[in-house]
């Protein structure tokens, strides 16, 4: 467990070393290598680990209680965690390379800023995948989402950016809200966080069954606030604000996956309750379909990928609520991978054109060919093209739904891997091989090396595990064989009607548009959800807030403003009454002598 | 010898007429004469119900209030003095240092 402890220590002193010292931090390309050379060596660890055998739990005590402790920390490396490891490690490792080229422009003391809160997030999302309770998990989970504010806000000057960031957290803890409720429910009900001895009361049935529902649902909310499931997946297209390799590190390959995980850690206690299982699995397809076709439509070429990752989120979110959690988990490995290669290489596309929109780009083919090639690996494994490492786990995903007997929800599935296949190819034809757009004042040139070299390395493991499983063998699933002549034809059917409308140009676009006019519209704009949300905001809550706050102006403060108004003008009537006059004074005292002298006689002569 | 009453009735109307003296005279040393005929007033009082119930200690206490009235013109006549060197006027309307 030492060398666990020392994937885990290595971002944190990073972190540590760039926010407190100060030199460090105000010389950002000096912070930069420190982040890069710890993330160099937490990621050997990391694969010294998954390799290893070494497996088991560490328990210490946090909290104390009555009769033990209340609450417990710890580490929990299992073979759920130690692949999380090595992603988390590598991912991270590549995107902070990456950035160091990507961010150039940038000055040091941000750029500082920057890696500091790059190190402070690999350091969470590490603690938080070898959380072995629930407690230390929500407490790492906050952290993950406070640096994914963070970084989606990092331009905080930008109005836009400074929005989206607090979109993302405020749509975030609408769920965490709910994984709070509900651990904190399931402490009541157990008198434990923790995973190994819920799960040894889950086998024993020994487990309250009363309320689990309610809990299982709780915590299912807090996944689908990280892990943008409809209806709160609403921050994700705009946390593209951020820098891009930030999308690519958190907004792709880690953080939003862990909502995926955390259903796949809990599944032991999901099994008991099949009606949230369901839930999920439907709310996943959905959300699944929803996005692809807003991915569809979208011009932003940073959103058609996030689109894109809600849609595999939503891949994942159903696998694992059809009984398949850990074909769930084997595509948020992979496309871990080849999503942060999609992103990364869309930021070098970005990098070069300077634009987001991909009508305006056209012909990059011809000036970023090694580029090109990456992002069509890419987009072929997005797609589930054999043997990419999606096709594998997008199969083992549609076989453990179909295993499940969800007969929808695999139509619903396979419906949006063939839009899947359409929009990226949509994107890959527009951008690289249309022609004759004008790109303005840039010349558009390949990245450099800084950039380049993760994304080779990226492109390179997306073939290297597509391979590894196509000549091994899928392991211990084995799909029917019918299966994969229909993901195939999925994804070649998303591309042939791709080639046909944005590639040669053989139908009009208008010709598709006009029979799916309404969906067309809709996705548009967003199925009119942020609208919906906008006014929800504007109508209700602050309608609300003015309520108050015309209730405090008001009634309130009114009511104060009518007594001390009255008291000055009482206290400015009576201060006529003093003459300053002695003998006035002594009217008053003789008449008021006599005033009680007359009124103790009428008293005394009933 | 007249009763009771009679020296009430002279009494109080000593008292009356001191507190008219006080309320009406603008001069401050005519107050102070008011005040002294109020405080004879009581003197009378003192003495008539001293005899009437044939106890001494009424009498005492009526010297008692002419020695403290003595000392009350004395202190009283200084004030008026010291008021007029500073104010050049003993008129009591003009004496409105306190006015709200």
């Amino acid at each position: 467990m030492a060398s666990v402890l020392l994937v885990l220590g290595l971002p944190l002193a990073s972190f540590l070393a760039i926010a407190l010292v100060r030199p460090l931090r105000r010389r950002g390309r000096a912070a930069g290598w420190v982040g890069i050379t710890a993330m160099i060596v937490a990621l050997a660890e990391a694969l010294r680990t998954w390799l290893g055998s070494t497996r088991g739990t560490v328990i210490l005590p946090w909290l104390p209680g009555d009769g033990g402790p209340m609450a417990t920390v710890g580490l929990l490396l299992d073979d759920l965690s130690a692949p999380m490891l090595v992603l988390v490690t590598l991912v991270s490792l590549l995107v902070q390379m990456y950035s160091l080229a990507y961010l150039h422009d940038e000055p040091m003391p941000s750029l500082g800023r920057y890696y500091a809160y790059q190190s402070l997030f690999a350091f969470s999302m590490l603690g938080l995948v070898l959380s072995p309770t629930y407690l230390q998990m929500f407490v790492f989970w906050e952290l993950v989402g406070l640096c994914s504010y963070l970084l989606i806000g990092y331009w905080y000057t930008r109005p836009a950016a400074a929005r989206a960031a607090l979109k993302a957290f405020w749509t975030t803890k609408l769920g965490d809200l709910g994984f709070i409720a509900g651990i904190v429910m399931l402490w009541s009900a157990t008198g434990t966080f923790e995973f190994d001895a819920l799960f040894r009361m889950a086998r024993e049935q020994t487990l309250p069954l009363e309320g689990l529902a309610t809990i299982m649902f709780l915590i299912y909310l807090g996944a689908a606030g990280k892990s943008a499931q409809f209806p709160l997946h609403v921050w994700l297209p705009d946390a593209m604000e951020g820098p891009t390799p930030v999308s690519a590190l958190i907004h792709a390959a880690t953080m939003v996956t862990a909502g995926v995980f955390l259903v796949a850690r809990s599944e032991p206690l999901f099994v008991l309750v099949p009606g949230v299982l369901a839930l999920i699995a439907r709310v996943g397809a959905f959300t699944a379909l929803l996005a692809a076709t807003m991915a569809c439509v979208e011009s932003d070429i940073k959103r058609v990928l996030a689109y894109s990752t809600i849609s595999q989120l939503g891949f994942m979110m159903a696998a694992a609520g059809a009984g398949a959690p850990d074909a769930g988990f084997f595509h948020l490995l992979t496309h871990g991978v080849f999503k942060a290669l999609l992103f990364l290489g869309a930021g070098a596309v970005i990098h070069a054109v300077g634009t987001n929109d991909i009508f305006r780009m056209g012909g990059l083919w011809r000036v970023m060919p090694q580029t090109g090639v990456i992002f069509i690996v890419g987009t072929l494994a997005l797609a589930g093209v054999w043997p990419l490492a999606g096709f594998f786990s997008k199969e083992a995903i549609l076989a453990g739904v179909w295993a499940g007997g969800r007969s929808g929800v695999f139509v619903v599935l396979a419906l949006t891997a063939f839009l899947t296949a359409f929009y990226m190819f949509r994107v890959v034809f527009i951008t690289f091989f249309g022609h004759g757009h004008p790109h303005g004042e840039a010349h558009p040139h390949e990245p450099p090396w800084l950039m380049r070299g993760p994304l080779w390395l990226l492109a390179v493991l997306t073939v290297a595990i597509g391979l590894r499983f196509a000549i091994g063998g899928g392991g211990e699933h084995h799909p029917p064989g019918w299966l994969a002549a229909l993901s195939l034809a999925l994804a070649a059917g998303g591309f042939g009607l791709a080639w046909a409308m944005y590639g040669a140009r053989w139908i009009p676009v208008e010709a598709v548009r006009r029979p799916l006019a309404v969906i067309d519209f809709l996705a548009r704009r967003r199925y009119f959800l942020d609208a919906i949300y906008g006014a929800i905001y504007r109508g209700v809550m602050l309608g609300f807030a003015r309520l108050i706050g015309w209730i405090d102006r008001y009634l309130v403060d009114g009511l104060l403003n009518v007594a001390s108004a009255g008291t000055l003008r009482a206290g400015d009537a009576l201060r006529r009454i003093q003459s300053g006059q002695a003998q006035d004074y002594v009217y008053g005292v003789a008449f008021g002598v006599l005033f009680l002298f007359v009124l103790a006689q009428w008293w005394r002569t009933p | 010898m007249p009763g009771l009453f009679a020296y009430l009735v002279v009494a109080a109307l000593v008292f009356a007429i001191g507190l008219f003296g006080v309320l009406t005279r603008r001069n401050a040393v005519g107050i102070l004469l008011g005040i002294e005929l109020m405080l004879n007033a009581v003197n009378i009082n003192l003495v008539a119900f001293a005899r009437w119930h044939g106890d001494v200690v009424g009498l005492l206490f009526a010297m008692f209030t002419i020695a403290i009235t003595v000392a009350e013109v004395a202190v009283g006549l200084a004030i008026v003095i010291v008021i007029f060197r500073v104010r050049r006027t003993i008129d009591a309307d003009r004496l409105d240092l306190l006015r709200g």
